[in-house]
């Protein structure tokens, strides 16, 4: 099995209310090393929920989960809690959409890039602080000495993305989860980041999920993408391919929805 | 600085604990010894607070009375917290059932005063300094239990404690590594505030002759003996009275003077 990540008919249903809501339904997916693959939809269309659940996140008491979810050929579903938290961190890095509020008020910026250094590894005082060095300036932070001494909040939001990039990074995950990584950041900033996702991946050979509602984002970084429809894979297959030929009446309505400049056509759905 | 409540506070705190260290090492005069001949001395410059109703010199005593206020009220406080904090962070971040049990006889100890429910736990472990500190600690720890559990309730939903828990942090971890700290600057605060809510409580009870056991002095306990000689020698409850208000007023502008600091950064 060469494949990195593999979920397998993975169903999702929420138990808070009187009638089961299911927010996942049936969804399968590989990744392999290196990989960039992305997730589109619009908003309640089950992306994030994905997402959270490889990341291992959901373990709430009121919801129902089935399927495999095989990281490495190991099911993140249902190892032990203990066993998950080995991976978390170390082998999977997660960027979440909200920089401003992903950081810890109270720490450092050292400190809490150097957290996973802390509980994955064996590393001394001083070969951590300089992996955290080396995370920060590899994520286009300029005097990242300094930053290490700053907290979150003398910070802008690129800035905390990038932080937020490095911490993900630290330990040399193998798969990176990036969910609306810069949904809440300017264009240039955008952009920014989305080199230095590209790049983190063509160096250190790192697989990238990649959830996204803004189909030109995926279509300039990924390989493979999977669209989504409440809760359903409506359509998956190589980015060109499904963007160039949509199947689905939903992904083509999806990209007409893209806004476009200067060309007096009416975009959306009708 | 123009945080006037933090700098007022320290200046008052430091004041009465720089009495209070002075009092282990130096009174003028044994706080235990009496002296017939100096039965309601006024102020004099042998006795700058005047004498009690044995004689004994007021100035050592309240330096020495202070010192064992300070200790009650301070053990009370760090019983209230330590135990407050472990059962806060516990029912605040788990939820579930251990929330509602422990929440619910929380609520059950709260209904009672808390004066009231250190009184019946004296009644029953007997009056004396170290079971009114041990009554006092366990009447404090259902308000700071509720505190802190309201702080890491809130605290345990946001998006860091999240990246925490990716970054492969344990449950522990996660709560007094990364969220205890955030909850300091309300901590705090409470702290203040039940220290001079320890002070009084230890006041009153010994007022109450079920704190602090004659001959050894204490505040509440001077207040209570000066209460028979309030025309004949005012000074005599004057003074501990004083150094009562100063204590409360030093931590409580000093709770205030935290509070503000921590509003301001976060």
């Amino acid at each position: 099995m060469d494949e990195l990540l593999e979920v397998r008919g993975l169903h999702i249903e929420f138990h808070d209310h009187l009638v089961p809501e299911t927010v996942v339904h049936d969804l399968s997916l590989s990744l392999s090393q290196g990989e960039i693959l992305g997730i589109v939809g619009e908003s309640g269309s089950g992306k994030s929920m994905t997402a959270l659940a490889v990341a291992g996140l959901l373990n709430r008491h009121d919801m129902k989960k089935q399927g495999q979810i095989l990281f490495e050929g190991r099911d993140l579903l249902s190892c032990p809690r203990s066993q998950l938290r080995q991976i978390q961190g170390r082998d999977i890095g997660v960027v979440f959409q909200e920089p401003m509020t992903s950081l810890n008020p109270v720490k450092r910026i050292g400190w809490q890039v150097e957290e996973s250094l802390r509980i994955h590894t064996e590393l001394t005082k001083q070969e951590r602080y300089r992996r955290v060095v080396e995370a920060l300036q590899d994520a286009e932070l300029m005097e990242a000495e300094r930053i290490c001494r700053m907290y979150p909040h003398q910070l802008s939001g690129g800035m905390r993305q990038r932080v937020m990039i490095a911490a993900a990074f630290v330990c040399e995950p193998r798969l990176l989860i990036a969910d609306e990584p810069t949904t809440a950041l300017d264009v240039t900033v955008q952009a920014q980041i989305l080199r230095l996702l590209k790049r983190k991946n063509r160096e250190k050979k790192t697989a990238i999920l990649f959830i996204s509602h803004d189909l030109s984002l995926v279509r300039g970084l990924c390989e493979r993408v999977i669209v989504m429809h409440r809760g359903r894979a409506v359509e998956a297959g190589r980015t060109e391919e499904v963007f160039e030929h949509p199947r689905e009446a939903y992904t083509k309505a999806l990209i007409a929805a893209i806004p476009r400049c200067g060309k007096g056509q009416k975009g959306g759905r009708k | 600085m123009h945080n006037l409540n933090m700098t007022a506070g320290s200046l008052i705190t430091g004041f009465l604990l720089l009495a209070i260290i002075t009092g282990i090492f130096y009174t003028p005069y044994d706080p235990e010894a009496m002296d017939a001949s100096a039965r309601f001395a006024g102020i004099s410059l042998a006795h700058p607070m005047g004498c009690d109703n044995f004689g004994r010199d007021i100035l050592s005593r309240i330096l020495e009375g202070s010192r064992t206020t300070l200790a009650v009220a301070l053990c009370t406080v760090a019983i209230g917290t330590v135990c407050g904090v472990l059962l806060g962070a516990f029912t605040g971040y788990y939820g579930g059932w251990l929330d509602e049990i422990l929440m619910r006889i929380n609520d059950a100890l709260f209904a009672f005063p808390s004066l009231l429910l250190a009184l019946t736990l004296i009644g029953l472990l007997g009056p004396g300094r170290s079971n009114m500190t041990a009554a006092l600690g366990i009447s404090f720890i259902p308000s700071f239990a509720r505190i802190v559990r309201s702080e890491f309730l809130k605290n345990s939903k946001l998006d860091y404690v999240r990246s925490a828990r990716l970054q492969g942090a344990g449950n522990l971890r996660i709560m007094f590594v990364h969220i205890l700290p955030n909850t300091l600057p309300v901590l705090m605060s409470a702290v203040m505030i039940g220290f001079n809510n320890a002070v009084l409580a230890e006041a009153g009870m010994s007022y109450l002759g079920i704190g602090v056991q004659p001959p050894e002095p204490s505040l509440g306990r001077m207040l209570s003996e000066a209460q028979s000689y309030l025309f004949t020698a005012p000074g005599y409850a004057l003074f501990p009275g004083l150094f009562i208000i100063l204590m409360v007023l030093g931590f409580g502008l000093l709770g205030e003077g935290i509070a503000e600091k921590g509003g301001r950064h976060g």
